[in-house]
């Protein structure tokens, strides 16, 4: 017990040195817990919004449908099973068929996804009423992004034109009604919405869809040619994107934390040099050398304890603050993030990270604080006990 | 007084290898002491004593020949048993640097028992013996840095004392004391001696230590060259 109370009286001891490592040192502290922080927040926050707009509490996918081979788009379509037919019919889920197609909007060309939503659907929330009523002509929603991209804007026509069923070619004209803000880049880039029926009419696909979507709660079942997904596969782009930022952002951190570190390893070569003679005194008292090197490694253990206290003083009420009023981005940084995002980050703490980071710190520091101590053991106490520096 | 030998050195030369002229500090010193003296090293300066000391005190070894002291040979001590020789039996006087100074006065004196791992009543009791004993009581508290250089001298002594060592080497205790402080010093260190049996070995220049020794050992560029017994 004898070494931590030296540890300590050493460290009080030292006085305003010590309170100066702790504040350098808790920057770190904050930085790290920030940082990961308002990427837990993205995450959540991006994860959410995908949740109500497209994700719901998982998907059906018709056998052969793959987003990332738009190949398999157009034979991927099949009839929906009748239990999810039931489900959508009493508002339970939402079958959307998507076929690809060409759109020619002021005579130029794209290509583009159409999908086909019941526009009184209740699982996804996006504004798919406006597909409602409509005289005659094919209405069609579109995300801002696409409006942006083809130049389209409210109560504007475009040709659209597909394959059918039979691989025959077909056009008409679509409406397009409204226009939407989303943050989920997914449900706006590169596609238009068009009522179910409609479309399965247009493109003679009766009674079947591509991808349905339920909400949370049920657990999946199993339907014959259909395959679930869970959030691991609908998410996953979500995750791939926070951990590439985040660990952009960590180059900033381990770089702080760096010189945190040299700071605290100088310190301690320092500390270890201009008590040379104390040290001698030490083990001339009789002190084993493995108990000072210990000694000396715990006060730089205890420096990172005391500057995880420095950094609650002013990182707790920052952190607070931060998570009620949020990260405002600076304008134009929330759409290059390009996934969903909102204008404002809320940094969400988890106790994991918490104490993730005080480990972690502890740990480097406890390293870096042994290091330079094996010097001690190469001293001769006489030497020393004299200021000799052998 | 009981006849058990507490130190011997036989031939004990210590040669530095400083630069291209090696420094022979002490050459064959043959010396036995037995528990409970009270022997000083006199002699001009740079003539051995520190060497002689530091040596006995485990905290250097010999070049050639041996030294025993209290029955282990300190040219074969590891680290690990010559630092537990050191805390367990004996105290230190140093000619120089002494206190810690990040402690107070109380913690220095306090330090060689909690390496002991003594209770804590036991170390406050001890403590306060010994700060009575070099009349510091008043100045627990000061740090090494607020006392004056007698006053260092005092405490350095009372933490030599303080867990009452089979050996106390003391490198010119007085040095900073003025004539009425190091008279005190000295009737408590006799006390200590008569009472606890406590052997004390000085180096010294100062005549009022050696009118205290009851055996004077005058070294001269290393050499014995007087061993006086007093009888009193
Ligand atoms: N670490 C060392 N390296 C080289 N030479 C040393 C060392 N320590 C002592 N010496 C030399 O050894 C000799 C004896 O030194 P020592 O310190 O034992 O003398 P001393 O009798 O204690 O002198 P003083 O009365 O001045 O304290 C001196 O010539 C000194 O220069
Ligand atoms: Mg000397």
């Amino acid at each position: 017990m004898i070494i931590p109370k030296l540890a300590f009286r050493n460290l009080i001891g030292n006085g305003a040195k010590t309170w100066l490592n702790a504040l350098v040192l808790s920057f770190s502290f904050v930085a790290i817990i920030w940082g990961q922080s308002l990427f837990e927040g993205m995450d959540r926050e991006m994860s959410k919004v995908t949740i109500d707009q497209e994700a719901g509490g998982g998907q059906y996918w018709a056998g052969a449908y793959d987003p990332y081979d738009p190949a398999t788009i157009d034979d991927a379509p099949a009839a929906i099973p009748a239990d999810l037919a039931a489900d959508a019919a009493a508002g339970r889920a939402a079958p959307i068929l998507i076929v690809s197609a060409t759109i020619y909007p002021k005579g130029r060309m794209f290509p583009a996804l159409l999908k086909g939503v019941d526009p009184d659907q209740a699982v996804l929330k996006l504004p798919f009423d406006r597909l409602l009523g409509g005289d005659g002509e094919i209405p069609g929603l579109i995300g801002a992004r696409t409006a942006k991209s083809t130049g389209l804007a409210k109560g504007d026509t475009v040709t659209v034109r597909w394959r059918d069923a039979s691989g025959t070619f077909d056009a008409a004209d679509v409406v397009v009604v409204d226009v939407f803000q989303t943050q989920v880049q997914t449900v706006d880039s590169g596609l238009i919405w068009v009522p179910l029926e409609t479309l399965q009419a247009m493109t003679g696909r009766p009674g079947r869809a591509t991808v349905v979507t339920v909400p949370v709660g049920p657990a999946p079942r199993s339907y014959p040619g259909w395959g679930f997904q869970g959030y691991d596969v609908l998410l996953k782009d979500i995750k791939s994107f926070v951990q590439a930022k985040s660990l952009g952002f960590s180059i900033f951190y381990v770089t702080l934390m760096a010189l945190a570190l040299l700071a605290i390893f100088n310190t301690q070569i320092l500390s270890i040099w201009h008590r040379r003679r104390e040290i001698g005194m030490l083990i001339a008292l009789g002190m084993p050398r493995g108990r000072v090197i210990a000694l000396f490694t715990l006060e730089g253990a205890l420096l990172s304890i005391l500057a995880a206290a420095v950094g609650a003083v002013y990182g707790l009420p920052l952190l607070i603050y931060m998570s009620k009023h949020g990260w405002v981005l600076p304008a134009g940084q929330a759409d290059s993030f390009g996934l969903a995002l909102d204008k404002a980050l809320y940094p969400a703490y988890s106790t994991g990270l918490v104490f993730g980071t005080i480990l972690l710190v502890l740990a480097a520091t406890t390293i870096v604080s042994f290091l330079p101590t094996r010097k001690i053991v190469t001293l001769k106490p006489t030497d020393a006990l004299k200021g000799k520096w052998s | 007084m009981e006849n058990s030998v507490l130190i011997r050195t036989v031939n004990l030369t210590k040669i530095y290898p400083s630069g291209e002229q090696p420094i022979t500090a002490l050459r064959d010193v043959n010396l036995v002491f037995q528990a409970g003296e009270f022997a000083g090293l006199v002699g001009p300066s740079g003539s051995g004593k520190t060497t002689l000391l530091n040596i006995v005190g485990s905290l250097d070894v010999p070049t050639s020949g041996s030294v025993e002291v209290l029955g282990e040979k300190i040219e074969t001590l590891s680290h690990k048993k010559a630092a537990r020789l050191r805390n367990r039996h004996i105290g230190f006087i140093f000619q120089t640097f002494n206190l810690l100074p990040v402690y107070t006065v109380y913690e220095n004196v306090e330090f060689p028992l909690l390496l002991l791992g003594m209770t804590a009543a036991a170390r406050r009791k001890a403590v306060r013996d010994a700060l009575a004993w070099v009349g510091l009581s008043d100045r627990e508290h000061s740090r090494p840095a607020q006392l004056s250089g007698g006053q260092s001298q005092r405490v350095a002594i009372a933490r030599a004392v303080v867990k009452k060592p089979d050996l106390v080497l003391a490198d010119e205790p007085t040095a900073n004391l003025d004539a009425d402080n190091s008279h005190h010093i000295l009737h408590t260190m006799e006390d200590i001696n008569r009472d606890l049996g406590t052997t004390f070995l000085f180096s010294t220049h100062d005549a009022k230590v050696i009118a205290h020794l009851r055996r004077k050992i005058t070294l001269v560029d290393g050499r014995v060259t007087a061993d006086e017994a007093r009888t009193t």
